[in-house]
């Protein structure tokens, strides 16, 4: 077993200190470690997309990344969108569009959707379906979370 | 579904990089650049490296940049970097237009172009790039700076000329001629899956008749390569269908078709046939 390094991970603006092997993943440091469980781990290889956070601004697979690369950088999850009771625009839209059964994909949905918003939002429709292939959902069939990221993006945009 | 355990090595500066890496190169040491594929694949445990060498903090090679012939493109720069054209040539709409393929967006955030290249999985889209323009890999280790050309760099599945102790620092592609013209195209069963064979192709008119070809295959062989019979098959006549269908038909026959138990040999030359010629239908500008 190779030793832990001490690390500070920075979640929705709270620091947690901690101490990690190097093969820790971000995802399992996140939970595990720092007791943040909304963001959800499925398939550990980069496929489903359920793990998305944003760090230092891009939407990115937290099992692809390891938890010691992401110390002193910024890190959101699901728990940093909503202010105080009010959801944050997207949660919103899709609770309004029904664009969530189970919820487990829900997390890494929010995360990706607002990460390519924030950095692209004029973002085209054919864009933005092609971002939202990335993620995978066994219960709504896409179409409803595509409505809701669509409205979303629209109030997005306004604000 | 957990990466075996591994030393991390974090230098800031290439020679250090390197310097660790010809330490660590004997016992499995490897570079850690974006990791889209080393981590997938070390969580399968399919690989345990003992050491790796992240090149995440090394100063420098995050460079995209041209001298009006070559494009320099360094060892952290990510997929993501050339979602918008990266110069004012033909070959950064190529370069745009290819990226929207790889994997999904999160993935190109981190993955990196030049990693592709050094971990070359046969259906990758930059491999395909690479060895179409006839691209300059530069690998460089404590031994010194050596430049491997594309068609010497792809040896097979996954396997490339690069030693243990190299690095992939820069790859360096062509411009294109300002009146190229190219096309991409490539068949997957799922949105950003592996390519099952996709086709590269790039030429200019030259009084309306077809010159420079170059008709690129990846996916289809154990390393992509361009097709001299369907480059033949195009130089010197005027863009047409039969002329599409005849580089396409020139194309399937040559290669040697990789088989698995979902894709026999024919069906993979059916892909080819039908990738090359799509690739040539939709050329752009």
């Amino acid at each position: 077993m190779s030793d832990k390094t001490a690390i500070t991970l920075t979640i929705n603006g709270h620091d947690h200190a901690i101490a990690v092997e190097p093969r820790r993943t971000l995802v399992d440091a996140i939970r595990e470690d720092c007791g943040q469980t909304g963001t959800h781990i499925g398939c550990e290889h980069g496929i489903c997309g359920a793990c998305t956070v944003i760090v230092d601004g891009e939407p990115v697979r937290s099992c692809l990344m390891f938890a010691v690369q992401a110390a002193g950088k910024k890190i959101r999850t699901v728990e940093g969108l909503a202010k105080d009771d009010k959801l944050h625009p997207m949660q919103q839209a899709f609770m309004d569009h029904h664009g969530l059964q189970c919820g487990f994909c829900t997390p890494g949905f929010l995360m990706l959707a607002v990460g390519v918003l924030e950095r692209e939002p004029d973002i085209g429709d054919d864009d933005l379906l092609d971002v939202l292939s990335s993620n995978l959902c066994r219960c709504t069939g896409y179409q409803n979370i595509i409505k809701a990221v669509r409205a979303a993006a629209k109030e997005m945009r306004g604000k | 579904m957990k990466p075996a355990a591994f030393i991390r090595h974090v230098p800031r500066t290439l020679d250090e990089a390197l310097k660790i890496l010809a330490q660590v190169a004997p016992q499995d040491g490897r570079i850690l650049a974006g990791g889209q594929s080393l981590v997938p694949i070390m969580a399968f445990r399919l690989a345990k490296p003992a050491h790796l060498v992240d090149i995440n903090e090394v100063e420098g090679l995050d460079h995209v940049a041209s001298d009006g012939q070559i494009l320099s493109i360094g060892a952290r720069v990510r997929h993501a970097a050339f979602h918008k054209s990266v110069l004012d040539n033909p070959l950064g709409k190529l370069l745009a237009y290819v990226a929207r393929h790889i994997a999904h967006y999160p993935i190109r955030m981190r993955g990196t172009f030049c990693g592709s290249l050094a971990h070359a999985d046969p259906s990758a889209e930059w491999c395909l790039v690479a060895a179409t323009l006839d691209a300059t890999m530069v690998a460089k280790s404590t031994r010194g700076s050596r430049p491997i050309a594309a068609k010497d760099f792809f040896e097979g599945i996954m396997s490339t000329a690069l030693a243990e102790d190299e690095l992939l620092a820069e790859v360096h592609l062509p411009l294109l001629p300002a009146d190229a013209k190219f096309g991409f195209n490539e068949f997957s069963r799922r949105a950003g899956d592996f390519a099952m064979a996709a086709a590269l192709v790039t030429y200019r008119l030259a009084n309306g008749k077809i010159a420079d070809a170059r008709v690129g295959v990846g996916g289809a062989e154990p390393a992509p390569r361009r097709i001299a019979q369907a480059e033949a098959a195009l130089n010197g006549q005027a863009p047409s269908d039969k002329i599409f269908r005849a580089a396409a038909e020139a194309a399937a026959k040559a290669i040697d078709p990789l088989e698995d138990h979902q894709t026999t040999g024919e069906y993979r030359r059916d892909l080819v046939r039908a990738v090359v010629r799509r690739a040539l239908e939709h050329s752009h500008p």
